[in-house]
């Protein structure tokens, strides 16, 4: 079974950096970007949908109506969507479900973060019925806590190494070396990530992500108005977008709780939540794991990047680090993995970050990346995770 | 003597007669399962939202699922115990009976090179930081902790 697709009609992102400016800004100019990419004007716009940032104040909580005020009021519907790290992949979703429902043909999807120095922290106040706030006030558990927790897993049942993650880095870095969108340039080598200080054991500075300035922008079309205007490149479709939730008993311990559920009373689901969120858009695109020619996947850790494969499907338990150390999924291998640099290469812009992972994916399909070009890719998956509980996975296909 | 509390209601117990402490949570009468931190609500598990929540005392042991340690000092409101910050380990340790999995620091002494997953580990109350209360006074606040069983330090 497979659902009825929407068409990728135009992409555009700001590049990611520490710029320290208004987060409107960002994703204004993704949003022109991908506007002209589309070759369509704002006011033909149906429908915006903005990805929100809880870090900006009011006009974050209301994204969707500030990048529609930003690029001049028209009238248009906007929705805002928060789900964390997966709010793009809602956003994406308000809007493909408002096409499908043939009450527009164009929308806009548009995220964008200023984020601040450091560790991300809970919002200001003492309130402790929010385990985002509990958990760094009990235990200091920041979110380098919890990838660390994942990658103490792979070291004890896998065996795997301190190299073994490194190499994750050193793969992406050259990938981003070559991405204009990228906030770091540098390559860098195991020596560089082995030398940098540790964290959270066993991951390093170098293991984990940094948290970026950024925007990205999608524009959707039915596929009916991206026939009439679509340009020479080849048309990208979604095929599926998956914002799955976790199903009880949830028996992997999930940001920013502090214990798991219980699984003494009923049985515990045969896929995990990270498995199902894949699941899910393959079910939705009627497609699997063999069929997929390209994945940017979340890469809050190197550890992290390696789970996805095994979630995604690349390959079993344990073998995902076999998968780097054979150069499949670097650039010239059979499954190029986080093809733009991935969060090791921009930082974690929350918003914008689902978001830009299909940008990255329609270069691919189109054959546009450049110097950064993953073969001639037909499939594209995208997974994300945000806290909370929201799954996030983007199928694109051409 | 500053005083001594737990830096949040209801959720492990204090004794003062010499009896090991011991996580507090609620368990679904109908469906069996066991919530930690204590779900005071209505039962979670999907189809028992009527079911019956009674409170109960979590196993004090469980084998240590995961682990790793925090090697600068956490952001707001995390509150510093040391100048400078010392690293301290965090685990995440599974409890047989409940089948849940529960975080919380590891005593001070432990590093993670003492840990490794599998192993046995108990459950201690211990002082997490002091804090000032409104009248100025000095409050010590109590949290629970994780201690390898095979190790001594801390109680």
């Amino acid at each position: 079974m497979s659902v009825e697709q929407v068409a990728v009609l135009g992409v555009g992102m700001h590049p990611w950096g520490k710029w320290g400016r208004n987060f409107v800004e960002y994703g204004v100019a993704a949003a022109r970007d991908a506007l002209a990419d589309a070759g369509v004007d704002w006011r033909d716009v149906g429908f915006v949908a903005g990805a929100d940032t809880m870090r900006n104040g009011y006009p974050g909580y209301v994204a969707g109506a500030t990048f529609a005020q930003a690029l001049g009021w028209t009238g248009v519907p906007v929705t805002s969507a928060y789900g964390a790290c997966a709010s793009g992949a809602m956003a994406l979703e308000a809007a493909r479900q408002r096409i499908l429902s043939g009450m527009c043909d164009v929308a806009l999807v548009v995220g964008a973060d200023t984020t601040p120095k450091g560790f991300l922290k809970p919002n200001a106040g003492e309130r402790t019925d929010d385990p985002d706030w509990l958990r760094f006030r009990l235990l200091g558990a920041t979110n380098p806590t919890y990838f660390a927790l994942y990658a103490r897993r792979r070291v004890d049942l896998y065996g795997a190494t301190p190299e073994d993650f490194a190499r994750v880095k050193v793969k992406n870095s050259r990938h981003g070396a070559a991405n204009p969108y990228a906030r770091f340039a540098k390559e860098v080598g195991i020596d560089d990530v082995l030398a940098s200080p540790l964290v959270a054991s066993p991951l390093r500075l170098l293991d984990i992500c940094a948290t970026s300035d950024g925007g990205a922008a999608v524009v959707l079309t039915s596929m009916d108005y991206a026939r009439r205007h679509a340009g020479s490149d080849p048309l990208v479709r979604v095929a599926a977008i998956s914002t799955v939730t976790p199903t009880f008993p949830n028996t992997v311990i999930e940001m920013p709780n502090f214990a798991t559920d219980s699984a003494a009373g009923l049985p515990v689901p045969d896929r995990t939540f990270k498995q199902a969120i894949g699941d899910a858009a393959y079910a939705q695109a009627g497609l699997g794991p063999d069929d997929v020619d390209v994945a940017e996947v979340y890469d809050l850790s190197t550890a992290l990047e390696l789970d996805w494969y095994e979630d995604l499907g690349f390959c079993a338990p344990g073998e995902a680090e076999g998968l780097v150390r054979d150069g499949v999924t670097e650039l010239g291998g059979q499954l190029p993995v986080n093809p733009s640099g991935g969060l090791a290469c921009f930082g974690e812009a929350v918003p914008a970050q689902a978001l830009a992972q299909v940008c990255e994916l329609t270069w691919q399909l189109r054959g546009t990346a450049g110097d950064r070009q993953a073969g001639s890719p037909h499939v594209g998956i995208t997974a994300n995770q945000g806290l909370f509980g929201h799954g996030s996975s983007v199928i694109v296909t051409r | 003597m500053p005083e001594r509390r737990p830096v949040v209601e209801g959720w492990f117990t204090t004794p003062t007669d010499g009896t090991p402490p011991a996580l507090i949570g609620t368990r679904c009468t109908e469906s069996g399962t066991y919530f930690f931190p204590p779900e005071r609500v209505a039962s979670r598990a999907p189809g028992f939202l009527d079911s019956r929540l009674e409170e109960v005392e979590l196993s004090r042991t469980g084998r240590l699922w995961s682990y790793t340690d925090a090697q600068y000092q956490p952001p707001e409101p995390y509150v510093p115990v040391t100048d400078p910050h010392e690293a301290f380990c965090i685990a995440a340790v599974e409890l047989e009976a409940e089948q849940l999995v529960v975080m919380g620091q590891v005593v001070a002494g432990v590093s993670v090179d003492d840990l490794q997953i599998g192993m046995e580990m108990e459950l201690v109350v211990d002082t997490l930081d002091a804090t000032t209360d409104a009248d100025g006074s000095t409050i010590e606040n109590l949290i629970w902790k994780w201690k390898p069983v095979s190790h001594g330090g801390a109680s």
